[in-house]
């Protein structure tokens, strides 16, 4: 089952793939349990924007890069595994996954 | 008529010279990808209005980005940089083996006779190479497995693959230079590699003259003349007459043969043109007066070139890749500043002009001659 969850990306990023949009729309794979997964975000994020590849986590290892952060529902989801479901109102498109360059540097 | 587009490369986006033969009058563009560091761009020789740019920052991490109308429009192409097969290990500060890690592309070389392929050395210390315009990129590993990997280790700017240099008249020669390893050539279109550091003495190791070890700083040669390089090393400006097989010191006269970049003239191979820094403790002009230095002899004999250069309190420095020679008639030489200044003499270096004064710190210039 697909469904419809909200990304927001940083300037960054939406500069890099040509998006005007703060936030998108994302059609996600559930899991076998209609779970949706940082994972599945991700690849779907990917395949539709093939010049976010390697931006937001290594293209070898999958490991997301050391300053992105994924927060939604005002909590921390960065170190959650990338197969863990998101929060469920992430997966039922009523908050946005918010995908953030980490406060670093000047 | 035919004009210049002077490709500049800096800490926070990348700009676009242009003007006509005459030089006087310059339009900037940019910047392009604001807010990423810009290491380098370049055009392709066979498709002058094909650019690469390496675009990456500390976030989001590499991005090559591609242009095929001269840099009017920019599309983002493949930037999977994956090491070939076995990984390895190279000397890390503490003297322990580290394992090579990719951090960024530090220089794009398209290739003299194809739009299509183009070589990227790369950080920590690697040739890359793309036949498909940058959709793919595949390391030529033979490099990064010399005999000697193991014992590279990085300069304080990184351990980067940051000079390649194609041999116009045999395709299969390539040189690289990599901080802070050395020089090294291959003859078989980057199968095989071997250093070429004969000459080179560097009081900061060990062994003076080891075979590898050597802070390179830039490598340069002249067209016609292939066989004959120059360098600019951490100290020392020195001159190759055989390829790379041997080297000697050409530093003469120079108040410091300490620097970066290092150019030939477009049209006279034995006119050579350096920046003299104070020191490796203090990168700066020499006394706060920013000159070039210009040899019309392959070196040993300098002369200042100050027409038009700030020549007190300043203090900025000229990065390895941040020189470039046009190729009108009357040789255009281009250079930009850690203070953000892109500098233009349209005389060979007699007089020189400011394009711009404040750009973010400048890492690369290059120029393309275009009709």
């Amino acid at each position: 089952m697909s469904r419809t969850i909200k990304v927001a990306l940083p300037t960054h990023l939406r500069t890099l793939a040509h998006i005007s949009d703060r936030q998108i729309e994302l059609d996600v794979a559930g899991g076998p349990t209609g779970k949706v997964t940082m994972a599945a975000v991700l690849d779907a994020l990917e395949t539709r924007y093939p010049a976010l590849r390697g931006t937001i986590r290594d293209q070898v290892t999958l490991k997301r890069r050391a300053f992105v952060r994924f927060f939604a529902c005002e909590e921390d989801l960065s170190h959650d595994p990338a197969d863990q479901p998101l929060p469920e109102p992430v997966a039922a498109g009523t908050e946005p996954l918010l995908i953030v360059g980490a406060m670093a540097g000047g | 008529m035919t004009g210049v587009r002077v490709l500049v490369g800096t800490r926070k986006g990348a700009f676009i010279l242009t003007a006509d033969g005459k030089r006087r009058q310059w339009e900037v563009s940019g910047p392009h990808f604001a807010g990423w560091e810009i290491y380098h761009l370049k055009g392709s020789p066979a498709a002058p209005n094909r650019l690469f740019a390496s675009q990456s920052g500390g976030w989001f991490g590499q991005v090559i980005q591609r242009s095929d109308d001269g840099g009017k429009s920019w599309n983002p192409v493949g930037n999977q940089f994956t090491y070939e097969g076995e990984t390895g290990t190279h000397q890390w500060y503490d003297g322990t083996q580290h394992p090579w890690e990719f951090e960024r592309v530090w220089h794009l070389e398209p290739a003299i006779d194809d739009p299509d392929t183009v070589y990227a050395g790369v950080e920590d210390a690697a040739l890359f190479k793309t036949v498909d315009g940058g959709a793919t990129w595949n390391e030529l590993p033979g490099l990064r497995r010399h005999e000697s990997g193991p014992s590279w280790q990085p300069g304080a700017g990184g351990m980067c693959l940051h000079t390649i240099i194609h041999d116009p008249r045999n395709t299969g020669r390539i040189y690289v230079a990599i901080s802070a390893a050395g020089a090294f050539r291959s003859d078989d279109a980057g199968t095989t590699w071997r250093p070429i550091n004969r000459g080179l003495r560097s009081e900061g190791i060990p062994d003076e003259d080891a075979e590898v070890g050597h802070c390179v700083h830039n490598l340069a040669i002249h067209p016609t003349r292939p066989d004959v390089l120059f360098m600019q090393k951490h100290w020392d400006v020195m001159r190759s007459d055989d390829g790379g097989e041997s080297w000697h010191d050409i530093g003469g006269n120079l108040p410091t043969d300490f620097g970066f970049p290092i150019d030939v003239h477009a049209h006279e191979p034995e006119t050579v043109y350096v920046v003299p820094i104070k020191s490796d403790s203090e990168h700066f002009p020499l006394d706060g007066r920013l000159r070039v230095f210009r040899s019309k002899v392959g070196g040993n004999e300098w002369e200042p070139l100050t027409d038009g250069l700030p020549q007190r309190d300043c203090y900025v420095n000229v990065l390895r890749d941040a020189m470039a020679v046009d190729s009108l008639d009357e040789c255009g030489v281009y250079f930009g500043t850690t203070g953000g200044q892109v500098y233009a003499s349209a005389d060979a270096g007699d007089t020189w002009a400011p394009i711009v004064r404040d750009l973010p710190a400048v890492l690369s210039v290059e120029v393309q001659t275009v009709p």
